[in-house]
């Protein structure tokens, strides 16, 4: 019923702060969300049709523990993978998105995650429709091994398509947005949003904290440090994400679709 | 003093005494040649049946090997003509990353890939071939240099992978390795990937995007280094050995996934212990491959260079457990 603000400490009423898309009222803090959440506070509602839901991955590499891990992660999550696909409207303007979902072994790119992200390209390819994605993600998923890191190729090889068709690509990073998905598609939006606050970087800072065996300042690889950096467009709060979003698509595309 | 590693002392220690015994015979003129020829046999065959069985991790501990020729010294050894180039015209100059044009069996190339050192000093100056954004921009700009005048584009995979530090965050890492994929799968020349040594996860794809993908038999390329792994996943780095077997990191496994295109044979023991030999296997094949690219038109090119990393990791539409 009720949670604690892993921020600043203040204790919420669950009900109140789903009211308030999962922010929190005192510091702003973002919660993470489920992909179920982030369809419901993008798209208009009730206009979600999902793609591939039965694409699920295999074990390519016969790495030992990962059925069970799979099995467990689609038994918490109710997921078959770590992110779902579709297309939907916001604000009346028909996209194809995507929504990575980090509860699901932290959102790790193997190949069910690879072929449906660029399923997803390739949807909007066909049907000349902007793409927006929201990701989160640790990174390449390790117990696919090579399987895995080919797939930051095969995404960003999707990108280009939709690049060369001369459609719009909006990728969001949210918390946290690392490792080999921060680099491949995640960077390559036309445009990049970010939510407040969100991880984002190429190694993450514990990591860095372990090689460099220095304290990393506070902000360090935050939405605003890599917007004062100059490597995203815009860092949106989640109560207006909806509206940026629906006001990108529409200056792109004209009056409705 | 060359690195000996565990499983080569056997035959190295004979290989030793057989060079004692050769000089000692010189020395005092006595004919030892049986003897020798004996021993040389023996070592052979300890080589040759320790080679036919090697684990993954010894893979790679070969494919670290100190003595392994490097990017610097293939090179040397299958270019005319090489000229370095420097810079990203960005913000620096990374000595990580080797960058320049040349000419391979009589075609003019760009030469581009990770710049590891002969010994610690060199490895120090050149951060160990751990590249910063610029390093990996350097190369994109030479690939697209090399697509204005036509150039096919040969690329030579040896890191542990990208740097990582907090000047590497703050000029985006991320988004410098990710502009090279996308680059790099659209472009209008052959690309030639040839792993050499370590190929450590988004920092070697950032440069590993290419019509052919050939690896030599001792190389490794992995998404993370199995110390790496054991100390995610099992909360142990000292199981490294175990992550090798599992990561499915080497040449032949890497074949036997569709990863790579063709395992390229090495000299009997390493590339270390002859890499005049190693540059000539590798140079067989590298002809033989960019020959045929050659004569295949850059829409083709792109087309199936896009096709070929689209089948990986195709997955099926299964029914049942999902939803």
């Amino acid at each position: 019923m009720w949670i604690k603000c892993p921020r600043c400490g203040e204790i919420l009423y669950n009900k109140d702060i789903v009211k308030n898309l999962k922010v929190c009222r005192k510091c702003g803090y973002h919660f993470r969300l489920t992909a179920e959440e982030r369809l419901a506070f993008t798209l208009d509602e009730g206009s979600f049709v999902e793609y591939d839901s039965r694409l699920v991955a295999d074990n390519p590499l016969n790495f030992p523990g990962y059925p069970e891990k799979l099995a467990e992660a689609r038994q918490t999550t109710g997921l078959s993978e770590a992110v779902v696909t579709g297309e939907g409207t916001i604000l009346g303007y028909r996209v194809v998105i995507g929504v990575m979902d980090s509860r699901f072994i932290m959102a790790s790119m193997g190949a069910a995650v690879g072929e449906k992200i660029t399923r997803a390209a390739e949807r909007a390819c066909e049907r000349r429709l902007p793409l927006v994605l929201f990701v989160a993600s640790g990174g390449a998923r390790m117990q696919e091994g090579m399987v895995a890191l080919m797939q930051m190729a095969k995404t960003a090889a999707a990108v280009k398509h939709l690049d060369a068709a001369g459609l719009l690509y909006i990728s969001v990073l949210t918390d946290p947005t690392t490792g080999g998905v921060s680099a491949s598609f995640a960077m390559l939006g036309d445009i990049i949003l970010a939510e407040p606050g969100a991880l984002i970087g190429f190694t993450g800072p514990r990591v860095i904290e372990q090689t460099i065996k220095q304290k990393l300042p506070d902000g360090f690889q935050r939405a605003e440090f890599l917007q004062q950096h100059g490597m995203i467009d815009l860092v949106v709060p989640r109560a207006r994400m909806r509206e940026i979003l629906g006001r990108i698509v529409m200056l792109h595309v004209g009056e409705g679709n | 003093m060359p690195t000996i590693l565990d499983f080569e002392r056997p035959f190295v220690e004979l290989e030793n005494k057989i060079a004692e015994l050769t000089s000692f015979s010189r020395e005092k003129d006595l004919d030892l040649s049986g003897e020798i020829e004996h021993l040389e046999k023996r070592a052979e065959e300890l080589k040759r049946s320790i080679f036919a069985n090697l684990t993954p991790w010894q893979r790679v501990q070969l494919a670290r090997h100190p003595d392994r020729p490097n990017t610097e010294e293939y090179v040397r050894m299958l270019f005319e003509d090489f000229i370095e180039f420097h810079g990203d015209r960005c913000y620096g100059e990374d000595p990580a990353v080797l960058g320049g044009i040349g000419r391979f069996n009589g075609t003019a190339v760009t030469v581009i890939g990770h710049r590891k050192g002969r010994d610690t000093r060199e490895n120090v100056s050149r951060n160990f071939g751990m590249a910063h954004p610029e390093g990996f921009r350097k190369a994109l700009r030479l690939m697209h240099q090399a697509e204005k005048f036509g150039r096919p584009v040969i690329t030579f995979i040896d890191t542990p992978g990208a740097h990582c530090g907090v000047g590497a965050e703050e000029r985006g890492q991320s988004c410098a390795i990710a502009q090279n994929l996308l680059g790099m799968s659209a472009l209008r020349v052959p690309i030639i990937v040839v792993v050499i040594g370590e190929g450590g996860s988004g920092g070697a794809l950032a440069l590993g995007v290419g019509d052919r993908i050939l690896m030599q038999e001792h190389a490794i390329f992995s998404v993370i280094s199995p110390e790496g792994c054991a100390s995610i996943l099992w909360k142990d780095p000292s199981r490294a050995q175990e992550a090798a077997e599992a990561l499915k990191l080497t040449a032949h496994d890497l074949l036997a996934l569709g990863i790579v295109d063709e395992v390229i044979p090495e000299p009997l023991g390493g590339a270390h212990r002859d890499p005049k030999r190693a540059a000539a296997l590798l140079r067989e094949r590298m002809v033989q491959h960019l020959e045929t690219l050659k004569r295949v038109a850059p829409e083709e090119l792109v087309r199936s260079r896009c096709a070929k990393f689209r089948q990986i990791g195709l997955v099926s539409e299964e029914a049942g457990e999902s939803g």
